[in-house]
């Protein structure tokens, strides 16, 4: 294959019901208006959504899975970082 | 299926170091658990070899997919009918196109693995090599093909690998207007006049068989299915799923007043199945190896199409880089 390789795109989709852009998939494209049209073809043929972001591929930087430990457990042993945490009487009624 | 696991077996697996084993172990006991292998994730070199050929050769069976069905969209019997077809073929692409994304998070190239389909290296799935001789096959494809589809795709949603599951996840969505559309074709077809009704028997007669081929051979032969099981990859085995399909279909085809052409098929009250007759797994095998009655066909226009569209994608890009040069330049120059 002699063929230049297509840049390949990261596709987000903000869904109609307000909640943030989410990644859907990837694409290959030549520059971004060509993503945004893939995207648009690919992505959102049942009404997906409202709003389309592409991004190139390695502008993503990304979390090391082995430091997947180091960086998510101690979040764990924060238990006080929840409501449930805190005692609060009954009386007191809903907080 | 679209997956059919055909390929030769892989060289015997060269030994592993303490590490490997040690990791292996890990490997296996996060899949045990249901946890999602991510692209970044440690893997066994033959969990990455299977998905790459599994995920692409599904992609390949998308991509082929669309040129039986094609045959008829200048030719479908009505706009409505027309719209659809187009529709369910574009979505086939779309299909494609999901699958070989997933497959690329695995270290392969697009290009790398469309060359593979287009050198004759790569499988698809058997089905697509059969033609389309009348207005009947689009709703017998959607019917049963998307249908067997169905079977083998809803269980590869749980699948370990994460961008796997996640693609099919979209596809199963799409896949049910694909099977009603096809039904909704036949019904038509059954309640017409008498040559309406034996265009759809027919057409029935001719893609029932190969269907039932589409999930792969017996269980007793199938090359990949232990360690793919194991891995969480595969979770029924062919001839599990090749039941289910049978098990749902003939009803169906009992309800368009069809027969599936098979004198032994019968209701086995006591498991609950229908026990169908001998598969001609020679049929099967030679599809496989090229002989099928639209092998060579379907290659050739995927071939065209690839090499036709060569200039667009060059012009794409040099365009691209034209801009980009340009958008330099005046940046440099009102600095
Ligand atoms: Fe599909
Ligand atoms: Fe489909």
């Amino acid at each position: 294959m002699t063929e230049a390789r297509m840049p390949l795109w990261e596709v987000f989709i903000r869904s109609r019901n307000g909640l943030s852009h989410k990644h859907v998939g990837s694409l290959h494209a030549a520059d971004a208006e060509m993503a945004l049209q893939a995207a648009r073809d690919v992505y959102t043929r049942r009404g997906e959504g409202l709003s389309i972001w592409v991004v190139p591929s390695n502008a993503i930087t990304a979390s090391d899975p082995s430091e997947k430990e180091m960086l998510f457990e101690p979040t764990a042993s924060k238990i006080y970082r929840h409501p449930t945490f805190y005692e609060i009487p009954d009386e007191v009624g809903h907080m | 299926m679209y997956t059919q696991a055909l390929n030769a077996r892989d060289a015997v697996a060269q030994p592993l170091s303490a590490e490997e084993t040690a990791k292996s172990a890990a490997f296996q006991a996060r899949v045990d658990d249901e946890q999602r292998i991510e692209p970044n994730d440690w893997m066994p070199e033959a969990y990455r070899r299977t998905l790459v050929r599994q995920i692409s050769q599904h992609a390949h069976s998308e991509i082929v997919g669309m040129l039986p069905e094609g045959n008829w969209i200048t030719r479908a019997p009505s706009l409505k009918r027309k719209a659809a077809l187009l529709a369910k073929v574009q979505d086939e692409g779309g299909h494609g196109l999901y699958l070989y994304a997933a497959a690329e998070t695995l270290g392969v190239s697009r290009e790398e693995v469309v060359d593979q389909l287009l050198s004759g290296k790569a499988k698809y799935s058997s089905i697509f090599n059969y033609p389309t001789l009348t207005w009947a096959d689009i709703g017998a494809i959607g019917w049963l093909v998307d249908g067997a589809a169905i079977m083998n795709q809803i269980p590869l949603c749980r699948c370990s690998y994460g961008p796997y599951a996640r693609a099919m996840i979209r596809i199963c969505k799409e896949e049910s207007f694909h099977q009603r559309q096809g039904y909704e074709i036949m019904l038509t077809l059954s309640a017409g006049t008498a040559e309406q009704k034996a265009l759809a028997q027919d057409a029935l007669n001719r893609w029932w068989w190969p269907c039932l081929m589409m999930f792969g051979p017996p269980d007793g032969e199938s090359q990949h299915s232990d360690a793919s099981t194991r891995w969480k990859i595969k979770r029924f085995s062919n001839d599990q799923l090749r039941q289910k399909f049978v098990d749902a279909t003939v009803p169906q085809a009992h309800f368009l007043g069809l027969t599936p052409p098979d004198p032994e098929l019968a209701f086995d009250e006591a498991s609950g199945h229908w026990r169908f007759g001998e598969i001609d797994w020679e049929e099967f095998r030679q599809v496989l190896a090229g002989n099928g009655p639209c092998n060579r066909d379907r290659l050739r226009v995927r071939r065209k199409a690839h090499a036709d569209g060569a200039w667009v994608r060059e012009a794409a890009l040099a365009f691209a880089e034209k801009r980009r040069a340009r958008k330099a330049d005046a940046e440099k120059q009102a600095a």
